[in-house]
């Protein structure tokens, strides 16, 4: 049994697992400690209220409300200043720490294992245990380590190197495993960098992934509502020298090239100066329109993409921004850009980023999950073919028979640009 | 929760590798805050032709006569990746299917099947190549299928033979996670969070 310090529920399943509690009679043992925040399915759309796009979605988020109510949960509410995606809000607010242990009912919780928390994603089930209990039972996962030594070369980011390990080590290459990243261009990273990586270790099938808390991650986390003052003595959250992990894994960073999926698992990544592999998956081939030997670069696409728990958050938008700036986006292409939160949201309109993306033709929404995957809502035309800054080109993920390729939003911002995808 | 023993069933094969849980339950297809209701949803983008006129696809597994009430899925690597939605697990209960036989699962999809009674057994792929299609007999307790062995993490062994929910079982331990939690208030204060600001 492992005690759980910080539990962080969503509108999509929250309902459901303490509607559950309460029709067991099974209170919610800490309140003070339980989050939650309407992200995965509240309209993006300005002037958004209760109704989503999803049809019978209002009742989710009403369902929910009314039970974190009950139960004492602090709720960041559909238009409620703080709202956004959890794995953005949650850092931004303090709300996790280094060296506890996070869960929420949301597979990419890994993200925030960014801080040297032990953060994963559970079922409704294990959300229920925890918050009844204060605990889960779990199988003491095993270690890997994963060292980036090296620098980065330019135009190369975070998400070029988790795509990179998926697509050498494939998506259940982390199966199980506690996966700490460390090296040189680990601690090279802004936290905001660190999450997009983490947020992508359960595409590995990982327990979870970790980097290891440094000056950056206390710079971070300093002043920030839910954090201690003065900052507890975290220094010595690190693995030993000498440590040994279950299975170790060597990348050189300065070989990792800017990359881009073509299938329909992240694994099904390449350098985005490469071609689809001989060895590809039909059945992915087929549903993507592809052929092996095939060029991504300059593969003409129908939607640009630009948010999720991956990459929405203000460095990523100023990224973006820079490349779009004073352009147009090409003819017949759709281009969003959806904010991580509320905060990055009114951050990145101070600096006149909303500006510089809807001068350019892309839509500039609410924060919100959004179309990062379909919920029987809003959807992009049929046969859309979509350059999209998330985390997973599942068959039918933002819609049925939609092809997603997804990529930095570097990538997808110079792809919105130039029409096709295109190597920023 | 119902007690898994041993379970004798035809196995319907579906043979690829990273089935996510987008595809097990569409997040479309959850309409509602129940835990029930989603069967017909159940792999609705392979199942059906046209998933909102439910036009069965007759190519799909589940779809084909001699599947008819399967209760066994045998399938290939990193089964049930993905989305941590519970729903892909009550999802294949509602519809009948007691076990899932793949080379490898999500560790998240394997958590719930435990929850929920259903059987994850991992077993080499050609060893899968020969139970798919054919009937198969899961003994629990002894740790096989047709005489194959498979080993199984003891605590979810045990949850699944006597069903047990896993709630209760912990809170036979609420002194000890009580005792535990005042001296980690001591140890942790900047855990504890007296009242939000």
């Amino acid at each position: 049994m492992i005690a759980i310090d910080r539990i962080f529920l969503h509108e999509r399943t929250g309902a459901a697992a303490l509607n559950s509690m309460a029709s067991a009679n099974r209170a919610v043992v800490d309140p003070t400690r339980v989050f939650a925040v309407m992200d995965h399915i509240v309209d993006t759309r300005p002037g958004r209220g209760d109704k989503t796009m999803m049809p019978g979605g209002d009742t989710f988020i009403t369902e929910t409300r009314a039970a974190c109510h009950a139960a004492g949960i602090t709720l960041f509410d559909v238009n409620d200043p703080d709202q956004g995606i959890t794995h953005v809000i949650s850092p931004e607010l303090g709300i996790v720490l280094p060296g506890c242990t996070f869960v929420a009912p949301d597979s990419h919780t890994c993200t925030q294992g960014a801080f040297g928390a032990l953060a994963w994603g559970i079922g409704s089930s294990e959300a229920e245990h925890a918050m009844a209990t204060g605990t889960l039972r779990v199988a003491k996962p095993k270690t890997m380590r994963v060292t980036f030594s090296g620098k980065l070369t330019a135009r190369v980011t975070a998400k070029d190197m988790i795509l990179h390990l998926l697509a050498d080590h494939g998506a259940g290459g982390g199966k199980g495993y506690v996966v700490e990243f460390a090296g040189e261009a680990i601690t090279a990273l802004d936290m905001e960098a660190r999450m997009t990586l983490c947020n992508m270790a359960t595409e590995l099938a990982a327990f979870s992934g970790i980097i290891a808390p440094d000056a950056a991650t206390l710079d971070y986390l300093k002043g920030r509502r839910y954090v201690p003052d003065p900052l507890p003595d975290w220094g010595d959250l690190r693995s030993d020298d000498g440590a040994l992990f279950d299975c170790e894994i060597n990348i050189d960073a300065s070989a990792i090239e800017p990359m881009v999926s073509w299938g329909t698992s992240p694994s099904h990544s390449i350098s985005l100066l490469g071609t689809v592999p001989d060895n590809a998956d039909v059945k992915a081939l087929a549903y993507m329109g592809l052929t092996t030997g095939q060029r991504l670069a300059d593969l003409a696409i129908d939607v640009a993409f630009i948010g999720s728990c991956t990459n929405s958050r203000i460095s990523d938008l100023r990224r973006a921004a820079t490349l779009v700036k004073s352009k147009k986006v090409a003819e017949g292409v759709l281009a969003l850009v959806i904010p991580g939160s509320s905060s990055v949201k009114r951050a990145a309109e101070a600096e006149g980023l909303d500006k510089i993306f809807t001068d350019a033709g892309f839509e500039w929404r609410e924060s919100g999950c959004s179309l990062c995957f379909f919920a029987g809502g809003e959807s992009f035309p049929p046969g859309s073919r979509v350059i999209s800054s998330t985390n997973r080109n599942f068959e039918g993920r933002q819609g049925p028979g939609i092809r997603t390729h997804i990529a930095s939003p570097e990538v997808v911002a110079a792809s919105a640009i130039a029409g096709k995808i295109t190597v920023p | 929760m119902k007690p898994f023993t041993t379970l004798t069933s035809i196995v319907a094969p579906l043979p690829r590798d990273n089935v996510d849980t987008d595809a097990i339950i569409p997040s479309r297809e959850m309409t509602s805050t129940s835990k029930t209701g989603l069967a017909d949803g159940l792999f609705a983008p392979w199942r059906y032709i046209n998933s909102a006129a439910r036009t069965p696809n007759p190519n799909f597994v589940l779809n084909q006569p001699e599947y008819h009430g399967a209760q066994i899925l045998a399938s290939g690597a990193n089964f049930g990746c993905g989305s941590s939605r519970e729903h892909a697990v009550w999802a294949l209960a509602e519809y009948g299917i007691s076990c899932v036989i793949a080379e490898s699962f999500a560790p998240i999809f394997y958590n719930n099947c435990i929850r929920n009674g259903i059987a994850p057994i991992a077993l080499p792929r050609t060893v899968i190549g020969t139970l798919a299609g054919g009937a198969a007999t899961v003994d629990l307790a002894a740790q096989t299928v047709n005489g194959h062995a498979f080993d199984i993490e003891a605590e979810a062994k045990m949850m699944l033979l006597e069903g047990l929910d896993a709630i209760d079982l912990t809170l036979k331990h609420r002194d000890a996670t009580a005792a535990w939690q005042a001296r980690d208030r001591a140890a942790r204060p900047w855990i504890y969070l007296e009242k939000h600001p």
